[in-house]
């Protein structure tokens, strides 16, 4: 056994514990042990490919390593431990940038190990040095794509900038000339490597990559993360083409085709084309013109939404984005408790894009101490809305928008959503009537069976606790099912 | 597949048999249902004389458009529908591979789940659908109880001497019955309907207080055991605390000197049913009353229940321990077991193909199914989430691009075989050292979308964080370049390394405590 054969041996059993990683985070049984072979796959990579790597390399660049490494890992665990749940969405965006940056970079040195040498070069054999070239170009090219786009991603999703898309003429050319002019630098640089086409490469695929994800709104979000999670692997993997690495392809590749798989889900989802997302050309349905009002719509204060819900049988809490934003799943998570205490029946329906990334909800319900097994998806919970007392739409819009499931003119037409319209009553918390992410009006405010709590979610929420608390103990609502005897 | 080739697949063959158990009266289907289950696209054989202790004809069947057979044929279908669990003999005469389906009572006879195993059928058991909202409409142990409830009643009214209403007549006054009835589940509460529709003073206890409500709704009025109690929060009774049972027992005692006819519905799953009155307050009440216990098959509620038997006491109670009470509402027993049953079969026939299939990612699915593939699937897990390996087979091919039944078999196979030829093409002329690259990138591929399969929506963004960790695994690309060129890939390399790290350990750390969050209640 030679260094260079267990370092290789190494990379397969990494790549193992990454499959049995990714194996393990689609079940909550085996979840945390998931993460436990993450990491012992990503240990066994590094310390291999460090020891590899000492060989060849003088001490003061080990410790450079060492010392860059400390830095990113105290970084790294201190945004993780430090960050709130409703950031989720921005943080890993984040991550997704620094990955495609890293990738462009290794992209950028190899350029300057191999091809700034032209011929006198002696690291890649004859043959192959065409190929190196294009590889060169594609792992640059994916990488930027993603530095941007995650950039773009995560200033959308802080509110840095404007999540509306972005409307430039002729968007698709855009996008459809960059991949042109893409091809067309490629072809010129396997026949003849120089600098300024590395510089134009660069920077033609971080406009693209802004350019995709501007055009985006900031309610398709969701999608967006996902795709860009993958893009990131797909990164990783052109990385290893260039460098040969086994252990890049494989794990780029697990990444890119399991966020692909996970976005084309959302997709589905959301009854988008998963084509058109990938070529980012989605946004373009959001401007709509339907911005005038539809009728009238009642207003409800929170001492009569606690009555409702205390004399309720049961309860569907429906939660958005608007929950996240403000800080209302702990209150929230307290009203279900004490509503079941009560007897009454509370579960929750998600929506598969709630929020602004997949599952986000879920994560911030678990936060809150929610038991997850009151926590349904849309498919699963979609036939009880009949059967419910209230239904509590909690910062969502879009996602209860009956437009989208009766009106065949709406942008939204044809996604699934939460069809909360069919309880008994549907109490609405909201901050204004505008419109949601999608700019589309949304009829369920003004159904004759719905009413709207205005004002911010957390407080809406901790004055019905309060509420509730101050009527003293009325009489507990029936159970909802009954004990079977005979 | 299935569900997008019908044509390949003849539509299955479900049988409807005869029961065997002495008294039983029920059959899995009745006319009406059997043609719920043609238009699900089955195929439905119905053993003569099935339906006679129900009512039901064979002509009725036939009329239905169902085929009659003799015993053989049913028992060798595809899928056979039973109400009662089947005897031994019974078992060795399906089919293997058959589904079954009936009420299995799957707690108290491992023993029948092994042979069912044993013999390769796949078991489903009515009684064991979670008692969830989705599963209400195949729910058949709450609608047996409904019947057995109204039943109860009937069968204290006619073994008790006297009216149930008051009557004030020219022959003189006559005082209307009291009824307890102790349990207000499905069955007590129909019990408690039954009665007081009957005209009686109608009382009931339960352990759970918030019931009260609906015991006023149906006519009767709820006595309280005066002790705290802890709340119901699934729907289930909970055994009661010692000194609840204290107050109870003298509740029940003083009760039973003062009313005429005693229905008892207690039931605790999986647990012996509780003793609630002893013989002495059997022999406090009244000559000519009447006790029906109708938890009689599980030990009874009242000391000196013989369970299938009425038996009258020394001081003249007849106490009732009829455990087929449901049975003996056959016609109407009959139908909503069937259309429970349709409902179930409902569920199992996405396709409405005639094709049943069983899906273990369905919580309700994976609950009924009791054996299968040779195995006991039963009890199943506790979380629904996991998918039980036996379900992986059969579910997988089915679900690349389920929603493109545009393209046609040859468009596909020309699609598929297109794609396979430009790998091929593009590998056989590659040069080696891309070739083995291209191999293992084309194959992780395909494995990172098949490990992540069917990913628990929760579980989304966990996911995402440490796929987003592990792309850190770019890094090595770093590692390999730094220090081997010119100071700029080393400061480069550098730059890389730090961020990537920072992806790695910050996606680990924020994936675990997300994780460490989820919690079930």
């Amino acid at each position: 056994m030679t260094s260079m054969t267990a370092s290789h041996a190494a990379d397969l059993v990494a790549a193992l514990l990454f499959i049995l990683s990714l194996a393990g985070l689609s079940q909550h049984r085996t979840s945390r042990a998931g993460v436990v072979y993450g990491i012992a796959g990503m240990a066994l990579a590094l310390v291999a490919t460090i020891v590899v790597a000492a060989q060849s390399i003088t001490a003061g660049a080990v410790a450079l390593i060492l010392v860059a490494m400390a830095i990113g890992a105290v970084v790294g665990l201190w945004r993780a431990r430090s960050v709130e749940m409703t950031q989720m969405p921005e943080l890993i965006a984040v991550l997704h940038s620094f990955v495609g940056l890293a990738a462009v970079l290794v992209g950028w040195n190899s350029y300057l190990e191999v091809e700034r040498h032209g011929t006198a070069q002696t690291r890649i054999a004859a043959d192959l040095l065409s190929i190196h070239h294009a590889e060169v170009f594609i792992g640059i090219f994916i990488g930027a794509v993603t530095f941007t786009g995650s950039i773009v991603a995560f200033l959308k999703l802080s509110a840095r900038i404007n999540s509306r898309p972005l409307m430039l003429p002729g968007k698709n050319f855009l996008n459809l000339g960059a991949l042109g002019a893409f091809v067309a630098l490629t072809a010129w640089f396997t026949v003849s490597p120089s600098l300024p086409l590395m510089i134009v490469v660069t920077v033609l695929a971080l406009a693209l990559g802004w350019h995709l994800v501007a055009s985006i709104g900031g309610g398709d979000m969701p999608v967006v993360v996902s795709m860009l999670n993958s893009y990131s692997g797909w990164a990783a993997a052109a990385a290893g083409f260039l460098l040969d690495n086994n252990l890049l392809i494989v794990t780029g590749a697990l990444v890119g085709s399991s966020g692909a798989y996970l976005s084309y889900i959302m997709c589905r989802a959301m009854n988008r084309s998963f084509i058109s997302v990938i070529a980012g050309g989605f946004g373009i349905e959001a401007p709509s013109s339907q911005e005038e009002e539809q009728g009238e719509h009642r207003e409800v204060r929170a001492e009569e939404a606690a009555e409702l819900l205390a004399t309720a049988r049961s309860v569907i809490i429906t939660p958005g984005y608007g929950m996240a934003v403000a800080q209302a799943q702990h209150p929230v998570a307290e009203l279900t408790r004490q509503l079941r205490e009560r007897g009454v029946e509370v579960r929750f329906g998600v929506h598969p894009v709630a929020g602004r990334l997949p599952g986000h909800m879920n994560v911030l319900l678990a936060e809150a101490k929610v038991p997850y097994d009151i926590v349904l998806e849309m498919d699963e919970i979609n036939e009880d809305f009949a059967a419910t007392s209230v239904v509590l739409v909690i910062g969502a819009n879009d996602t209860v928008n009956p437009a989208a499931a009766e009106d065949p003119g709406s942008p939204i037409a044809g996604m699934p959503v939460l069809r909360v319209w069919e309880a008994e009553s549907v109490i609405v918390f909201k901050r204004s009537m505008a419109s949601g992410y999608a700019g589309v009006q949304n009829p369920l405010f003004f159904r004759e069976n719905s009413s709207m709590l205005f004002g911010d979610a957390k407080a809406s929420v901790d004055a019905i606790l309060q509420a509730l608390s101050t009527d003293g103990r009325r009489p507990a609502a029936p159970a909802p099912r009954q004990t079977v005897a005979g | 597949m299935s569900a997008q080739e019908p044509a390949h697949h003849p539509p299955q063959r479900i049988g409807v048999v005869a029961e065997s158990a002495s008294g039983e009266t029920r059959v899995a289907a009745t006319p009406a249902t059997v043609r719920q289950l043609l238009g699900l696209g089955y195929e439905v054989v119905v053993e003569s004389g099935a339906g006679s202790a129900s009512g039901f004809t064979d002509e009725a069947y036939l009329d239905a458009g169902a085929g009659i057979a003799g015993s053989g044929e049913p028992w060798e279908a595809d899928v056979v529908l039973k109400v009662n669990a089947p005897t031994d003999a019974e078992i060795a005469r399906l089919r293997e591979g058959a589904t079954l389906v009936g009420l299995l009572a799957p707690a108290q006879k491992p023993e029948l789940l092994q042979a069912l195993a044993a013999a390769g059928v796949t078991a489903l058991s009515l009684d064991a659908v979670p008692r969830i909202s989705r599963a209400q409409s195949m729910d058949v142990l709450s609608s047996m109880a409904n019947i057995a409830g109204y039943r109860a009643v009937i069968e204290a009214a006619h073994v008790f001497g006297r009216f149930f209403t008051g009557q004030v007549t020219a022959a003189g006054k006559v005082p209307p019955a009291k009824v307890l009835v102790a349990g207000a589940g499905v069955a007590g509460l129909a019990a408690i309907g039954a009665a007081s529709s009957l005209g009686a003073i109608v009382r009931a206890t339960d352990p759970r207080p918030e019931v009260a409500d609906q015991v006023k709704s149906l006519g009767g009025e709820y006595l309280p055991v005066n002790v705290v109690q802890e709340q119901s929060t699934d729907g289930y009774a909970k055994a009661t605390s010692a000194d609840y049972d204290r107050a109870a027992a003298e509740l029940y005692h003083e009760q039973a000197k003062d009313v005429d006819i005693v229905v008892t519905t207690a039931l605790i799953p999986g647990r012996p049913a509780p003793r609630l009155l002893t013989a002495d307050d059997v022999a406090a009440m009244k000559p000519g009353s009447v006790v029906v216990d109708m938890a009689a098959a599980m030990g009874g509620n009242v000391e000196g229940t013989v369970a299938g038997r009425a038996v009258v006491t020394d001081n003249g109670v007849t106490i009732i321990g009829y455990t087929d009470l449901a049975s003996r509402l056959p016609a109407q027993a009959s139908q909503l077991f069937g259309t429970n049953l349709v409902n179930l079969i409902k569920l199992l026939t996405p396709g409405k193909d005639g094709q049943l299939t069983i899906d273990f990612e369905d919580v309700v699915q994976r609950a009924v199914t009791v054996a299968q593939s040779g195995d006991v699937t039963w009890p199943p897990p506790p979380v629904s989430v996991s998918a039980a390996p036996a379900a992986q087979p059969a579910a997988a091919p089915a679900k690349p691009e389920p929603k493109q039944p545009k393209l046609t078999p040859a468009g596909r196979f020309s699609l598929i075989g297109a794609g396979m030829l430009a790998m091929f093409l593009l590998v056989a002329f590659a040069p080696a050292q891309l070739a083995e690259n291209f191999t293992v990138f084309a194959l992780a591929v395909v494995i990172g979308y098949y490990v992540i399969g069917k990913v628990h929506h929760a579980l989304h963004t966990p996911l995402m964080s440490v796929t987003n960790a592990i792309s850190g695994i770019v890094v090595i690309g770093a590692l390999l370049q730094i220090g081997h060129e010119s100071w700029v890939v080393t400061a480069l390399s550098c730059v890389a390394i730090l961020l990537t790290s920072v992806n790695i350990f910050g996606g680990f750390a924020v994936t675990r405590r997300m994780l460490s969050m989820f919690s079930k209640g």
